[in-house]
């Protein structure tokens, strides 16, 4: 990586308890990269985003975004501060309108650019425009995972924090978030992603960390994945 | 035919008082998780406050006026004081803690009040009656008390359903952890939540002060029937608790006069035929 990280965690250790979560974790995101956290389930991969996005408290580390340190800060402030989150499960609102879960967070970016607007989701997202006046729960799961991206980008996150964004999906709705990750991507949208399709990942992200027990056991390209096929398929139980 | 005009009046008129009271009940049991036993303290302390502000300013629209805004206040440090520790602690812990709040008030109304019950009065230009038929008239300070709870609950579902801040309550009733990880502090949000509903049943003690009078132990009735309202409409649903706070307001009414030993046995009747056809109330969401 030659540009200074957009992001970058050090020695992040997470308890629940008694249980030791994350175990050291070193992470970095360059402005504009794309990353995917691959693993086994119960691994640390979700831990691990929502340590990033302020919602679990570290037990020891650093977390900075832009330099600056963030360990301590709210869920809001980070989100203020340029980091869009898509949780596990969606999260959608179900009882607001498709506008109205859009609009709820729409913001300018933390460099005051409002690259993401209602017309441009609608543009990006033409299913969500013909629902516009529809109830969060009465949406399909694939124009609920629509939505909830969107939303995420109405604050015009400089890093979009994605997990499971594809889970219990058909084929063609999966397809077109994959789509759709890539056109954010291309407009330099940094992205961390935990998903389990190997093969999408490896053609939208540059760079790949596998999480086993809490522990970051290979980073490196798509190429480095393939070099390395037979750990990557053991640690990942493919 | 003029009694079932009366009693429905009467249901109305209960019923809306009940609603102002239940809504922030069922808002801080929605959003805040907190199960506010001393919820029904500050419909007391409403009642009580118009005493102290009727005496002062001579009329229970300017105590009204003048005690809402410093409910919300009272409000907002009770939250900041108390329940705030709370959103992460288990119900049992929520019911001990707000039960102490219950003893504290109590203690705290006594000492400042007395053990009588107080009658505040009703507005001279308001204590004459309509005529609804030739033989039967009915106080005008209840319809006004009427039309100033319509207004009020008019207001609310406008903030909740056409505001920016409503629809941060909506969300917030759905997924308090989503709304803060889209850059929304809700340390902020659940205090206006908490501080506007300990307002909203003060200002239901006000309204009523001069119909019921201000007494010990007032709240703990509003606090047992806001719950079934709660339990009737859904948790966190602000519809639900409108309608059913009228239905409450009718059964009980037409109940007291048909069969007025089992009144309040058809509340919980009503309550328990809810919760078997709907379990999550009748605007609660599965």
């Amino acid at each position: 990586m030659n540009k200074p990280p957009l992001l970058e965690a050090l020695g992040l250790n997470v308890c629940y308890g008694a249980s030791h979560v994350l175990r050291g974790v070193d992470f970095r995101v360059a402005p504009g990269e794309t990353v995917s956290v691959l693993g086994r389930n119960g691994m640390g991969k979700t831990t691990l985003l929502r340590t990033l996005m302020g919602l679990v408290a570290p037990k020891s580390g650093e977390i900075r975004l832009g330099g600056v340190s963030i360990v301590g800060w709210r869920a809001s402030a980070i989100a203020r501060a340029g980091v869009g989150f898509v949780p596990e499960g969606r999260g959608i609102f179900p009882n607001l309108t498709v506008e109205e879960n859009l609009v709820f967070a729409a913001r300018p970016g933390a460099n005051g650019r409002r690259d993401w607007t209602r017309e441009a989701l609608f543009d990006l997202f033409p299913r969500l425009a013909e629902r516009r006046g529809a109830w969060g729960d009465q949406l399909s799961g694939g124009e609920q995972q629509m939505l909830t991206i969107g939303r995420a980008l109405m604050s015009n996150p400089s890093l979009l924090l994605v997990d499971e964004a594809t889970e219990g999906l058909a084929p063609l709705a999966r397809d077109d978030i994959w789509r759709t990750l890539g056109l954010i991507a291309g407009r330099g949208v940094a992205i961390v992603i935990v998903d389990k399709n190997l093969d999408d990942l490896k053609a939208l992200c540059r760079r790949h960390v596998i999480l086993v027990k809490g522990q970051i056991v290979f980073e490196g390209t798509a190429d480095g994945l393939v070099a390395q096929d037979e750990f990557v398929r053991s640690q990942l139980g493919l | 035919m003029s009694l079932i005009l009366v009693q429905i009046l009467n249901g109305l008129q209960y019923g809306l008082l009940l609603f102002l009271a239940a809504s922030g009940l069922t808002l801080v049991f929605g959003i805040l998780g907190v199960i506010n036993l001393a919820h029904g303290s500050f419909y007391m302390l409403g009642a009580y406050a118009a005493l102290t502000l009727t005496a002062r300013f001579g009329d229970i629209f300017v105590a009204l006026a003048a005690g809402v805004p410093l409910a919300f206040l009272f409000g907002a440090a009770i939250e900041w004081l108390f329940i705030r520790h709370l959103y992460k602690r288990d119900h049992l812990q929520q019911v001990l803690v707000t039960f102490a709040l219950i003893l504290m008030f109590d203690e705290a109304q006594q000492t400042l009040w007395g053990n009588y019950p107080e009658s505040i009065p009703t507005p001279s230009y308001l204590s004459s009656s309509i005529s609804l038929t030739s033989d039967l008239g009915y106080p005008v300070y209840r319809i006004a008390l009427m039309t100033i709870c319509v207004l009020l609950a008019i207001a609310m579902m406008f903030v909740i359903q056409r505001t920016r801040f409503g629809r941060l309550v909506r969300a917030a009733e759905s997924n308090p952890e989503m709304v803060e990880a889209l850059g929304f502090d809700s340390r902020i949000l659940f205090r206006i939540v908490f501080a506007a509903g300990v307002a909203m049943a003060a200002a239901a003690g006000i309204l009523a002060a001069p119909v019921e009078s201000a007494y010990p132990g007032i709240g703990d009735r509003v606090l047992i029937t806001s719950f079934v309202v709660v339990v009737i409409g859904g948790i966190g649903s602000i519809r639900g608790a409108f309608l059913g706070s009228l239905l409450i307001g009718l059964v009980d009414a037409f109940g007291k006069v048909f069969v007025p030993k089992f009144a309040s046995v058809l509340i919980y009747a009503l309550m328990a035929i809810v919760l078997v056809l709907r379990p999550s109330g009748l605007f609660g969401r599965q």
